[in-house]
């Protein structure tokens, strides 16, 4: 039985369920928010069923099983893999030189000006100035920033890797400056009142407590740049996914499987890795 | 120099300092041989990108771009494809809701035997392992171009993303009030209708607009591979050269990021205060 369905027994429905009326308006307001939605969409599921778009897909499908598995073929699916996993790694280690400094310059624990009080001037404006840049870089997704780069310095894994730099790079430094400030300030404070440089008391006050947390971020980065650089193969930017695309243009079925499998498998490793390096740092 | 009263002598044990160091030293140079590695087996062009030619070209690049194009129709074409982009993100993830909780239920320990759980679970991790853009392109051949891929797209990864956090949610959720139900003899559907989900009912919901706002970001490039919404237009008009149009596609996407972010912040704070 459900709350708001008609009562079998005499007894008025507002006395079993109190809260039927504003159920039943939530209902109805959002049938009527669904229906606009699946307009714009151009949702029709009967679409996937109708016999020619069923044959396409059972012909695509059944090319599934088995999963290509030719020796040749399979070297090729291994130097693509590994291709994926440089691009990712090289562009995440792009994005750590990227965001270190930019970290650096976007963290207020690091203000000399504001151990009197409140920050000058000068120093907040190039503080919001580095916060802005990362907001940019980090705003554009991977994808676009990979397209923009292919139509620059042409098709082929220095796009992807520039694209993963910019985006993670953002995002590396926004994170990086926020795990810095919510460090315990006071030894950081201490060493800048001293008259100790802001790299030193980064080095001395900050780097030892943060450490572990900021290894951590940059390793769970680097899986998630993993599977962005599959994504950016496809938009012509190398590795796995520019083969997958490729296979799938041609409806080789058991070439994307195999495909697929292996990059699962990728995931689920780099997952894995990823897990147990954070936990070894804790 | 003498020591405080107080103070003890070392922070930490030598020993446990020195593994921890000997532990540091052997991730960098893990990091470092894989960077190396990585660097190395890449045939980057770093050359194209830092030379005089290419300096030129990108400035070229950059200039096309301004002025965006503006013209009315153009513009009404640009919002009814952020829409469109909307649209796709909220009926993605309503149907991700839908079907993760129907697989959570399978894939919590709690109302089900392990016979179903482990390929549930199974399942789950396959959906959530492929990427949105993947399932974008391998749904292309079922439902043809236009957004109704990209939906099911979204709907695919996102249902493996929610299924095992509804599961964890339901796990995790107090047997006491389920506990009570079915000493009183009600049906398994009772206890979970009447018990398990009222209780988790809120965090399921906030976990499915977390998801929202990450697949508005996606359903923007969704497209590019052919999926409807903004990429697509992306796509479309950066294939033919055409910059300023290119322009106003990427302002409207940067907005519609910008705004989710700044709505999420705020709803954030509005609630948490």
């Amino acid at each position: 039985m459900r709350a708001g369905t008609a009562p079998a027994s005499a007894e008025p429905l507002a006395a079993r369920d109190p809260a039927w009326s504003g159920r039943l308006a939530w209902l109805l307001v959002s049938l009527l928010l669904l229906w606009p939605l699946l307009e714009f969409t151009e949702f029709r599921p009967w679409q996937l069923f109708d016999s020619r778009s069923l044959r396409v897909t059972a012909h695509f499908l059944a090319g599934f099983f088995p999963p290509d598995a030719q020796a040749d073929f399979l070297k090729t699916v291994a130097r693509e893999t590994w291709r994926t996993v440089a691009i990712a790694t090289a562009g995440a280690a792009l994005a750590l030189v990227l965001a270190a400094p930019m970290a650096l310059v976007a963290t207020a624990a690091l203000s000399v000006s504001s151990l009197a009080g409140r920050m000058a001037a000068g120093p907040l404006a190039l503080r919001q100035a580095a916060r802005a840049l990362m907001v940019a870089m980090r705003t554009v997704p991977e994808l676009v920033w990979a397209l923009v780069f292919v139509r620059v310095v042409g098709l082929g894994p220095t796009a992807g890797v520039l694209a993963i730099a910019l985006t993670y790079g953002g995002m590396l430094g926004k994170v990086f400056a926020e795990i810095l400030e919510s460090c315990d300030p006071h030894p950081t404070r201490t060493l800048l009142a001293n008259g100790s440089g802001r790299l030193q008391a980064f080095f001395y006050g900050l780097l030892p407590q943060a450490a572990p947390e900021l290894t951590s971020y940059a390793i769970y980065r680097w899986e998630c740049a993993i599977r962005s650089s599959v994504v950016l193969g496809f938009v012509g930017a190398g590795g796995l996914g520019q083969q997958m695309d490729s296979s799938l243009k041609m409806l080789a079925g058991n070439e994307v499987a195999t495909m697929l499998l292996v990059f699962i498998g990728l995931v689920a490793l780099a997952d894995a890795i990823s897990e147990r390096l954070r936990r070894w740092l804790r | 120099m003498s020591r405080a009263p107080g103070v003890p002598a070392r922070v930490a044990p030598p020993s446990q300092l020195l593994a921890a160091r000997v532990r540091a030293a052997w991730l960098l140079l893990a990091a470092c041989a894989l960077i190396v590695a990585s660097f190395w087996s890449l045939d980057l062009q770093w050359r194209a990108l830092f030379s005089q030619d290419s300096a030129h070209a990108m400035a070229r690049f950059v200039a096309e771009f301004f002025p965006p194009d503006a013209s009315p129709p153009f513009v009404r074409k640009v919002a009814r494809a952020t829409l469109e982009t909307a649209a796709m993100s909220a009926l993605g993830t309503l149907l991700a809701m839908l079907f993760g909780l129907l697989l959570a239920l399978p894939a919590a320990r709690t109302h089900a035997r392990a016979l179903w759980r482990v390929p549930t679970r199974l399942l789950l991790n396959a959906l959530r392992a492929v990427p949105e853009l993947v399932w974008a392109s391998l749904m292309l051949i079922a439902a043809g171009l236009g957004p109704m891929a990209g939906t099911l797209a979204l709907a695919l990864h996102t249902t493996g993303v929610l299924g095992r956090l509804f599961a964890e949610a339901i796990e995790n959720a107090p047997p006491g009030p389920a506990c009570a139900l079915r000493a009183q003899g009600a049906r398994p559907a009772q206890v979970l209708l009447y018990a398990t989900l009222p209780q988790v009912a809120p965090q399921l919901l906030s976990y499915s607009l977390y998801r929202w706002e990450n697949n508005i970001r996606a359903a923007s490039i969704l497209g590019v591979v052919g999926a409807g919404g903004l990429g697509q237009l992306l796509a479309f008009h950066l294939g033919l050269f055409q910059m300023a149009r290119t322009a106003t596609v990427l302002l409207a996407m940067l907005v519609l990021v910008l705004a989710v972010d700044g709505a999420s912040y705020w709803a954030r704070r509005a609630m948490t205060s």
